[in-house]
């Protein structure tokens, strides 16, 4: 069929993809200088399982294999798998977490475009609701060491207390959980090792490479402001109010953001256009949603990071939020109604 | 007064490609011994042939007259002789054939008597009549007829006339040619449109991509008053007809409605140059500028008499050697050309010789990954993905709720998307499909309401027969009644007889209404499968077939209609 357009822009879904990845370069590379080559090892994992799980389900499935293998959707979702664990996780969890998201979220829903939630997060809820242990199991600030940390990978050699200790928010969420301790913020803030400048330690740095690594991604076109901003300015209004409110008991807004999955889910996660809003008023719900459920899990929730919770329940409510933004055509506008009455 | 530009939003930005045919003047096409000259060059109906095989025509001749008002005439582009009236191919992207009229050119061109008017001293009305008798069409690409356009509408006077020069689509150049070598013309044209709606303010919107047809224009312009001349963004489609006057006033016209409610109405630079010729020197349209461009040697502008056959003007040109196929219109609204032997119409703005290498083949479709880049492009500021999703599942209703009429077809969304879906493919069958529908539906309801309307009938004429019967029984029966007291009180007449009587003579009359309702039963089963079979019947008899052939012939042309909107992007 010779249809028009005649013309095409030289865009493949391909390029879309490998500009995420590209723009998720820069905070790979300060992860691997704050917390060693371990994540390289698992973005390699992930990808690997990744693929395989693309190339026989797409045979299974009698489509073009060559085609959609290569279209890079696969590994975004491997590496964000990868980013998300925490990079001492047993090898066998990469692997199967990574398979669970391309076979079951992915393929089982229809393949590329079709799949209503994003798979890097059901691999992400699944696997902390199945392991909750080892995923909050986060290497020490300066366990760095490639072999130690291959040992924990592969060896599943028990992680020792010297090599893990909690997340940033893990570790405030638990402790302002106790109420003997009396603990308040900004004495957890100072007292605990993990915690850096404004925000964890080295998180606040990655967080920065992620915002510029998004920012390129806006450039590029391959996002709207959207979805990053309404998600950073509603979680910090929310952190920020609380937080002035009861300093004692709620994180500020700064560390809500650089701390954790937040600038990550602004701009990689969040921002997946099959799963997420499309209409420009749908995207500011969407990730206004998504903030507020982050907050409200980081807060009072059983999980330390409510990111991956946050973006499937936002997931769910997509169709609706779609159906009910649509934005007015050209000339049927309300100002413009009236004219032609008049 | 200095206009202030507003925006559209969406649009692209392709390469223009406006330079190669841009380098050597509009040159005249030479004369081909035959011209083909299809009936039909409007949106709207079919004009009637006045000529017939063997009979001598004149240039600018009519051959045909404009059938009703949303019509325009059609007249032979040269002296010499018909060959025939019959159908052939047209340029269309389904190949569509209707009647054209055959003229053996006698290479003497010579005119029909020419009557120049002054158009100060003619009333509109009968502007509005020359323009149509000249056979003056949207020369954007729509051939919407122009006095049409012109016709005050609802909301009274057109204030503002937008003419089009903004030539938006990448390698026509057919309107900035005419501007840089015409512009008088054109100005003389914008008057003449000016008087007969009496506007008041004018503006012609050219792209900035064309300096000196901004110049030339505005140098013709300076001595007629009140001629704004505004150069406008390039971004495809600002020559949108909708967008251009969105650019230039701020107003939006929403699908199904006219220009004229709002004020406003928008022609081509070409059809107010078409004007000009037809008005002030008397001369109908025969002619109009073709660009020839793409993977030629030669490319460039040609003036070429309507009925031209493609293949020979091509041969100006001279294709290179990887041309694959010819496209009518530009690369982003034109369609593949089924065979090249078809006649140039006055839709023909330009033949452009496509190679792989100009325009690649897309990569395989890929399921839409809702990216948004098309809601980005698209200048109607719809979600072309949410339609693409409803067009395919077939979900004609939500489709339309997502107004997929108000999409231009402008293939914006098609050209940024990144998983190469051919997305106005998918529109355009949906639209065909529902306009289908929407005949089919309609040919129901009428099948319908007949049928009801039978139904009701037969059930009311079989009531009444029943009721006819059942008084003429109680008729019968009172008279035997009546007919028995008299003769009770006769004491002469024996009693038993009477009884006897009353007993038997019931009975057959019962039958008789039992059978009447019977027959109405059948009659009603009868008239019920009269109704709902009348095609199987009337297929069989030749004048229904003929009749049907002429619906076809009719949804083809709506079909047509539905192609060209009312509307010219260039
Ligand atoms: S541009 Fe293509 S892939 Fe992107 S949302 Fe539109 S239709 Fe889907
Ligand atoms: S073709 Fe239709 S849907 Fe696509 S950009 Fe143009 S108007 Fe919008």
């Amino acid at each position: 069929m010779n249809g028009s357009p005649h013309l095409h822009l030289p865009v493949s879904v391909r390029l879309v993809m490998f500009k995420v990845l590209a723009a998720l370069v820069p905070g790979i590379a300060v992860y691997v200088w704050f917390f060693g080559a371990a994540i390289l090892v698992q973005i390699a994992l992930a990808s690997a399982a990744a693929l395989a799980a693309e190339a026989a389900l797409l045979r299974l499935r009698g489509k073009p294999v060559a085609l959609f293998l290569t279209d890079g959707s696969a590994l975004v979702t491997a590496w964000l798998i990868a980013l998300t664990f925490p990079p001492i996780a047993p090898w066998w969890l990469t692997v199967t977490a990574t398979l669970f998201a391309i076979v079951v979220a992915k393929h089982l829903y229809g393949g590329l475009g079709q799949n209503p939630f994003n798979p890097a997060m059901v691999a992400f809820c699944v696997s902390i609701v199945a392991f909750p242990a080892l995923m909050t199991q986060w290497p020490a600030v300066g366990f760095t060491d490639f072999s130690a940390q291959m040992a924990v990978v592969f060896k599943s050699q028990s992680a020792q207390d010297a090599v893990t200790m909690a997340t940033p928010l893990d570790a405030l969420r638990t402790q302002l959980h106790v109420p003997e301790a009396r603990a308040t913020v900004a004495g957890i803030l100072g007292s605990h090792a993990s915690f850096g400048n404004i925000g964890g330690k080295g998180w606040e740095w990655i967080a920065l490479a992620y915002l510029a690594g998004g920012l390129w991604l806006l450039q590029q076109r391959i996002i709207t402001w959207h979805v990053p901003a309404a998600f950073l300015v509603t979680l910090a209004l929310i952190a920020g109010g609380f937080s002035l409110g009861e300093p004692d008991r709620f994180a500020g807004p700064v560390f809500h953001i650089v701390t954790g999955g937040a600038m990550l889910g602004a701009f990689f996660i969040l921002t997946d256009p099959v799963s997420g809003a499309t209409t420009p008023r749908g995207k500011l719900i969407f990730a206004a949603g998504a903030a507020l459920l982050t907050w409200i899990i980081r807060s009072f929730g059983a999980y330390p990071d409510g990111m991956a919770f946050a973006v499937l329940l936002m997931n769910l409510c997509v169709p609706l939020i779609d159906m009910n933004t649509q934005p007015p055509v050209f000339g049927r506008k309300a100002q413009q109604r009236e004219k032609p009455h008049d | 007064m200095l206009a202030t530009l507003f925006k559209f939003r969406g649009g692209i930005k392709p390469d223009a490609h406006k330079d190669e045919s841009t380098r050597t003047p509009i040159a005249a096409a030479p004369l081909p011994a035959r011209l083909v000259v299809p009936l039909r060059q409007n949106a709207g109906s079919a004009p009637l042939a006045l000529v017939g095989p063997g009979q001598k025509v004149l240039k600018g001749e009519r051959i045909g007259a404009p059938e009703g008002n949303f019509s325009a005439a059609v007249h032979a582009p040269t002296s010499g002789t018909v060959l025939a009236v019959e159908p052939r191919m047209l340029p269309h992207p389904s190949a569509l054939s209707a009647p054209c009229v055959v003229i053996e050119s006698d290479g003497e061109e010579r005119w029909i008597e020419r009557t120049p008017v002054d158009y100060a001293a003619e009333s509109p009305d009968a502007l509005r009549d020359r323009l149509r008798d000249a056979g003056i069409v949207g020369l954007g690409g729509a051939t919407f007829p122009s006095h049409i356009k012109l016709q005050p509408g609802a909301a009274g006077r057109i204030g503002t006339l937008v003419i089009n020069g903004a030539e938006c689509e990448p390698w026509i150049t057919c309107d900035d040619m005419l501007m840089r070598e015409r512009a008088a013309g054109i100005v003389r044209g914008i008057g003449i449109l000016r008087h007969i709606v009496s506007a008041e303010r004018v503006l012609v919107g050219i792209e900035d991509n064309k300096p000196q047809a901004i110049a030339a224009l505005r140098a013709a312009a300076a001595q007629a008053h009140g001629i704004e001349v505004v150069p406008v963004p390039t971004r495809y489609p600002a020559g949108g007809e909708k967008q251009l006057i969105r650019v230039l006033t701020g107003i939006e016209i929403p699908y199904g409605r006219l220009g004229t409610e709002f004020g406003v109405q928008c022609f081509n630079v070409g059809t107010a140059y078409a004007t000009h010729r037809a008005i002030e020197l008397g001369e109908p349209l025969v002619s109009r500028i073709v660009t020839l461009a793409g993977n030629v040697a030669r490319p460039g502008n040609w003036e070429v008499p309507i009925g031209t056959p493609i293949d020979a003007l091509l041969e100006l040109a001279a294709p290179q050697a990887g041309t694959d196929r010819y496209i009518m219109g530009g690369p982003m609204m034109g369609f593949t050309l089924p065979r090249t032997d078809l006649p140039v119409t006055k839709a023909a703005n330009c033949i452009l010789a496509a190679s792989p290498a100009l325009f690649p083949p897309q990569g395989p479709e890929m399921p839409c990954i809702r990216c948004g880049a098309c809601t980005h492009a698209c200048p109607a500021e719809l979600q072309p993905h949410e339609l693409y999703w409803f067009a395919r599942a077939k979900n004609f209703g939500k489709a339309q709720e997502y107004h997929i009429f108000d999409c231009i077809e402008c293939g914006c969304c098609a050209y940024v998307c990144p998983s190469n879906i051919r997305l106005v493919d998918y529109y355009r069958f949906a639209k065909t499909s529902m306009r289908a529908l929407e005949r089919e539906k309609a040919a129901a309801d009428a099948a319908r309401e007949r049928f009801e309307f039978r139904n009701v009938r037969s059930e009311r004429e079989a009531k009444e027969k029943a009721e006819r019967l059942a008084a003429k029984t109680a008729a019968a029966r009172q008279a035997m009644a009546g007919g028995g007291q008299p003769a009770g009180t006769t004491p002469s007449v024996p009693a038993a007889p009477t009884t006897t009587a009353e007993a038997a003579a019931p009975l057959p009359q019962l039958d008789e209404a039992k059978r009447a309702l019977i027959a109405a039963a059948i009659e009603r089963a009868r008239a019920q499968k009269e109704a709902v079979q009348p095609k199987n019947i009337d297929n069989l008899a030749p004048e229904k077939r003929a009749e049907i052939r002429e619906i076809e012939a009719r949804r083809a042309q709506v079909r047509e209609l539905a192609k060209t909107p009312p509307e010219e992007p260039v």
